[in-house]
């Protein structure tokens, strides 16, 4: 699995390296109407002209900084932190040392960005998944008691309804419905903003709902299969004919079995729930890690893209692992074998 | 809730057991159909019969006859389109059908029981045996989880299984099949029901552990005085269970009553029929060969006008037996038996069999195949979730040696994990040896895989599936199918040349030509293992490997495509390697037999020598295990201890000594310490037993035909 996160930091850490890119970023950060040479001597003076390993290894931190002595006598290093004198710097500042770089767009550390905006974002995904799932996991329990039943049908298509409608159409009926005067109902605020430093009903409904109703229909879908599929199993028959009541049965015997295969599902929702997250984000202005996303992708920021990227990748592993684990918890044909 | 249950138990106390004498169960004229969006589909009808207190029924049928269908209707859970369109039935004198869902969830579990199939199917894999269990008489008798612990407890050891606290602590996927399946009989048992319903209890079991089973259940049936419906479709079974018997045709009890009455006074055609496509002992391939019902079993919603038989029938008579429904005969005499018969009163029931005309013996010719000591080891990691770490041997075939003739019939006999199917493998080349010799010709192939061989050795040893249903391509029609199979041998010049060899083959099958152009799905089971028979042949196969290849069909099926692999094989002089768990067909085919067990070959010898004594103990138990349906034939009762060892950890020593009757006739606890070797007892006889020649010479027969 770390070989996995590597491998995938690696191809982000090549894509955001590419030649363009850098031309841009010395540009911006230098001089627009530089000349080519000066770009290349921008470049290379900063280490970004080496081999793609290199710079890799330097990001990592298990290689050693770049340091430049030009012809000036100024020096210009990797490892910054102006308060310490020269010698005692560090050679090697790299994702290791726990360095993420600088980010150009907040003009602060990256790490400070991350930790800042992944606590605003962790706090939607908390109330995103406190609704979405137990919702979820009723509603395609309901459907999938009796198949076929009137409360199936209409808890059916009111989750394909829900997948089927992208975040940035609901979000913006959303909004249109219940925080513009459209229609006149202004229950609740159509920017989240607010809510970073104050959390109310009013202010953070609607992103909420926005991503765990997407979500939900997908995990809802999948439980209402497994259920359908647990309740015509035989040994639900056995238990019928043992003489267990109905609710006992569902209750007792279908439930653990049933949640088995959309456990997984709920955890595999998480890159996809990141993905709306930057929707949502950007549509509420709700400044979070997908609003971070957003501004660093579109101000060239590399290492806080870098960063971001990394960052989701370790998430979506991460879940995929506590998948597994759940899966086997829930499970327990394999959990002895 | 608390209202409605003083009343419950006050009507439970009512019929409590002793207290009624009637027939427990009464089935009067019961239809029960099922409803599809095409048509209504009568999967039972006018269908009746009686269970005594204390009795067991035998219900027997082939496939798609209703059999299950009754018994669900006993139970009122027919599914969302199932339901009974006519007749009655009466538990206890109280009728089913009119009870409130209440009264059934009070009845159910507590009053009748039923076991299925599938002991792993019904078996909630996410729960603990012992919570399974014990929510029995926590519904019925609102027993506290300590009472209701010590019940479940109690009832495993009755069940015979070992450690039982063990066992109730643990999932259903830690047991072995023959363990769940008696983990499902206790929780049947568990409340002590008066009526048990039995669906083919044992059919996913190995004849070991289902004589053990079956045994099992014929004593707690005993103890309890249980009255059992026993469904089956095999007849030994019903004989060895049951006291009277209905059998069943297409939807119909077609004959009913005493067991003796049916087996040998039988008063239907079809009755008779399926007794003579049985292989008894005393058939013989070639003096006396089985009779094939002809004809295929009518599907629910094509059944003929008049008698359901008919078709098929011999003594058919055109006017009589196609003008209306034939209702039950009681037959004059005998107590309680009926038949579904116009004529059973003009048919002379003793009249021989007309014998299938003999056919001459083939002498076996020279020797094609010779294997030498082949062994076949396989490495499994020995965690399956973590890979990696320790590896463990699986020792799926130890030393093997024999060799086969031209058109000689060598049956492989053994049960689940013993195996046969690893041996096969290798032989196809799916698989290569991990030592030792396969000879073709003298030519040595072990280690050459299917991809590498040539077309000659490929055409030359081919293949029959035991399971017809996932061997045919789905979307080709038969005829593309055998012509493909041509193609890949190199037969025929040119497409029309391969077309008509394909034809000669249906003819070959007993396919009519036009089946040429139908797809799979359009035929039933026995028909595509005639394709898949073809197929196999389209080569001209020298060896021909069968894995169970009639086990999946239908009795009366059965006789008609083994006689077929039988005629092939007598025209062909093929090789034909014949894989079994079941010995009533082996000794019916066979020339000579291979007995396996955990990967050894315990015994080989001609058939004669091998089903009598002296036997190798495995044998002798296999024999004993195996249902006869012959009311004449004396079995020496043997029941083996425990399960198969499982092929990773298999004991030390003998393979068999874990269950081994005889094993204290050995001095000096040798079996527990060595490997028996293999040991000539003449005639090219050969059994892997320590037995000193004193006690295997002392060994009588298992079978013993009863003097008349
Ligand atoms: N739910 C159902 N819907 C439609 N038809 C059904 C249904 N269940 C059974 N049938 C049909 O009813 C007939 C009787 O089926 P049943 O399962 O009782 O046979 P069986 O004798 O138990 O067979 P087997 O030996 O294979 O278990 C069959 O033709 C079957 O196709
Ligand atoms: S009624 Fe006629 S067709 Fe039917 S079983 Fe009897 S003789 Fe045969
Ligand atoms: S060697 Fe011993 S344990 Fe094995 S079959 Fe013979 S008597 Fe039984
Ligand atoms: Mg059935």
């Amino acid at each position: 699995m770390l070989f996995t996160a590597l491998c995938l930091t690696f191809i982000v850490f090549f894509l955001t390296n590419l030649e363009p890119n850098l031309e841009k970023l010395a540009k911006t950060e230098g001089n627009f109407r530089m000349s080519d040479e000066a770009v290349q001597s921008w470049l290379s003076d900063r280490g970004y002209t080496d081999n793609t390993f290199v710079k890799f290894g330097r990001w990592m931190g298990v290689a050693p900084g770049w340091e430049t002595v030009k012809e000036d006598g100024t020096v210009l290093r990797q490892c910054r932190d102006a308060k310490l004198p020269e010698e005692d710097r560090a050679t090697y500042c790299g994702v290791l040392q726990g360095d993420w770089g600088y980010s150009l767009r907040f003009k602060t550390d990256v790490s400070n960005v991350i930790s800042e905006r992944l606590g605003a974002t962790g706090k939607l995904m908390f109330f995103v998944m406190i609704f979405m799932v137990p919702m979820a996991l009723i509603v395609g329990v309901l459907a999938g008691m009796r198949e076929g039943s009137g409360l199936d049908r209409s808890l059916s298509t009111f989750s394909i309804a829900t997948t089927a409608t992208p975040e940035y159409v609901s979000g913006v009926i959303f909004i249109a419905v219940f925080s513009s005067s459209a229609v006149g109902l202004k229950w609740f605020k159509g920017s989240a903003t607010s809510a970073l430093e104050d959390i109310t009903f009013e202010n953070f409904t609607l992103p909420v709902l926005t991503i765990a109703l997407y979500g939900m229909g997908y995990v809802a879908r999948m439980t209402r299969a497994s259920m359908t599929e647990v309740m015509t199993a035989q040994f639900i028959r056995t238990a019928r004919l043992k003489g267990v009541s109905f609710r006992n049965i569902v209750l007792k015997h279908a439930l653990r079995n049933a949640l088995i295969a959309p456990f997984t599902v709920i955890m595999l929702q998480f890159p996809w729930l990141l993905n709306g997250v930057v929707i949502v984000e950007t549509l509420f202005n709700y400044k979070g890690f997908g609003w971070a996303l957003v501004e660093a992708a579109s101000n060239n920021d590399i290492e806080l893209l870098l960063a971001v990227s990394v960052v989701s990748v370790a998430v979506v592993l991460i879940t995929q692992l506590i998948s597994d684990i759940g899966y086997v918890y829930l499970n327990p044909r394999i959990r002895v074998s | 809730m608390t209202m409605t249950d003083p009343q419950t138990q006050t009507q439970t106390a009512g019929t409590a057991k002793g207290a009624y004498d009637g027939p427990i169960l009464e089935i009067d004229k019961l239809s029960i159909s099922f409803f599809t969006r095409l048509r209504e589909i009568p999967a039972v009808m006018d269908f009746s019969v009686a269970v005594q207190p204390g009795e067991a029924v035998g219900l027997v049928g082939e496939s798609g006859c209703g059999k299950s269908t009754v018994a669900l209707g006993v139970m009122q859970d027919l599914g969302v389109n199932g339901r009974v369109v006519g007749g009655s039935i009466k538990f206890k004198g109280r009728d089913l059908g009119q009870m409130s869902m209440e009264e059934l969830r009070d009845i159910r579990g507590s009053e009748i029981a039923m076991i299925y199939q599938e002991p792993m199917a019904s078996l909630n894999p996410a729960m603990k045996i012992g919570k399974q269990l014990m929510e029995v008489p926590m519904i019925h008798q609102g027993l506290d989880e300590k009472a209701a612990y010590d019940r479940a407890l109690q009832v495993v050891t009755d069940v015979k299984l070992p450690d039982p606290k063990r066992i109730l602590n643990s999932y259903p996927h830690q047991l072995s099949g023959g363990q769940q399946q008696r983990i499902v009989i206790a929780m049947a048992l568990m409340s002590e029901p008066s009526l048990l319903i039995l669906d083919e209890p044992t059919t996913a079991l190995d004849v070991t552990v289902e004589a053990a089973v079956v045994e099992l259940v014929k004593d707690l049936g005993k103890k309890y005085g249980t009255s059992m419906l026993f469904i089956s479709h095999n007849l030994g079974l019903v004989l060895e269970t049951c006291d009277r018997i209905c059998v069943m045709y297409s939807g119909e009890a077609v004959e009913r009553g005493s067991i003796e009455d049916v087996f040998d006074e039988m008063q239907h055609p079809y009755t008779q029929a399926l007794f003579r496509s049985i292989p008894l002992p005393g058939a013989d391939k070639n003096a006396r060969p089985l009779v094939a019902i002809p004809g295929n079993f009518p599907l629910p919603h094509e059944r003929p006008p008049g008698c359901n038989f008919g078709p098929r029938c011999d003594y058919f008579e055109a006017g009589r037996c196609d003008q209306s429904n034939i209702p039950m005969f009681d037959v004059p005499g005998n107590e309680r038996h009926a038949t579904r018969c116009l004529r059973f009163q003009e048919i002379d029931w003793n009249a021989p069999i007309t014998v299938g005309e003999a056919t001459q013996k083939n002498e076996p010719g020279k020797v094609v195949l010779k294997m030498e000591n082949l062994k076949k080891y396989y490495e499994v990691a020995a965690n399956a979730l973590f890979g990696g770490g320790e590896k463990k041997v699986v020792k799926a075939n130890e030393t093997l040696s024999f060799e086969a003739r031209e058109s000689e019939t060598l049956a492989i006999v053994g049960e689940s994990g013993c195996g046969k199917s690893t041996f096969a493998k290798v032989l196809m080349g799916l698989e290569t040896a991990t030592d030792g010799k396969i000879l073709l010709d003298n030519q040595s192939i072990e280690d050459v895989p299917i991809e590498k061989r040539d077309t000659k050795t490929i055409a030359d040893v081919q293949m029959v599936f035991q399971n017809p249903f996932d061997t045919l391509n789905p979307s080709m029609t038969v005829g593309r199918q055998i012509i493909r199979a041509l193609e890949i041998f190199k037969i025929g010049k040119n497409e029309a040349e391969r077309k008509k060899r394909m034809l000669e083959l249906l003819d070959v099958v007993k396919l009519p030509r036009a089946f040429a152009d139908r797809m799979p799905r359009q035929l039933s089971g026995g028909q595509k293992q005639r394709v898949g028979i073809a197929r196999a042949f389209a080569g001209g196969a020298r060896i021909v490997v069968a894995d169970e290849p009639v086990s999946a069909l239908d009795v009366s099926v059965q006789a008609a495509v083994t006689d077929l692999l039988m005629e092939i094989q007598r025209n062909e002089k093929t090789t034909l390697l014949f894989i079994s768990h079941d010995l009533s067909i082996v000794r019916y085919l066979s020339d000579r037999v291979m007995v396996m067990y955990l990967g050894h070959v315990v015994e080989l010898g001609d058939t004669d020598q091998v089903f009598s004594p002296p036997y190798h103990p495995y044998t002798e138990a296999l024999l004993s295990a195996v249902p006869i349906a012959d009311t004449s034939i004396q079995k020496e009762h043997i029941v083996l201890e425990g399960d198969i060892p499982s092929a990773m950890n298999p004991p030390p020593g003998c393979p068999f000594q874990t269950r081994c009757r005889w094993k204290d006739k050995v001095a000096g606890g040798l079996c527990e310490k060595e490997v028996p070797p293999v040991r000539q007892l003449g005639g090219g006889h050969q059994i892997k037993c320590h037995l000193p020649d004193a006690e295997l010479n002392a060994m009588t027969p298992v079978i013993k035909v009863a003097a008349e």
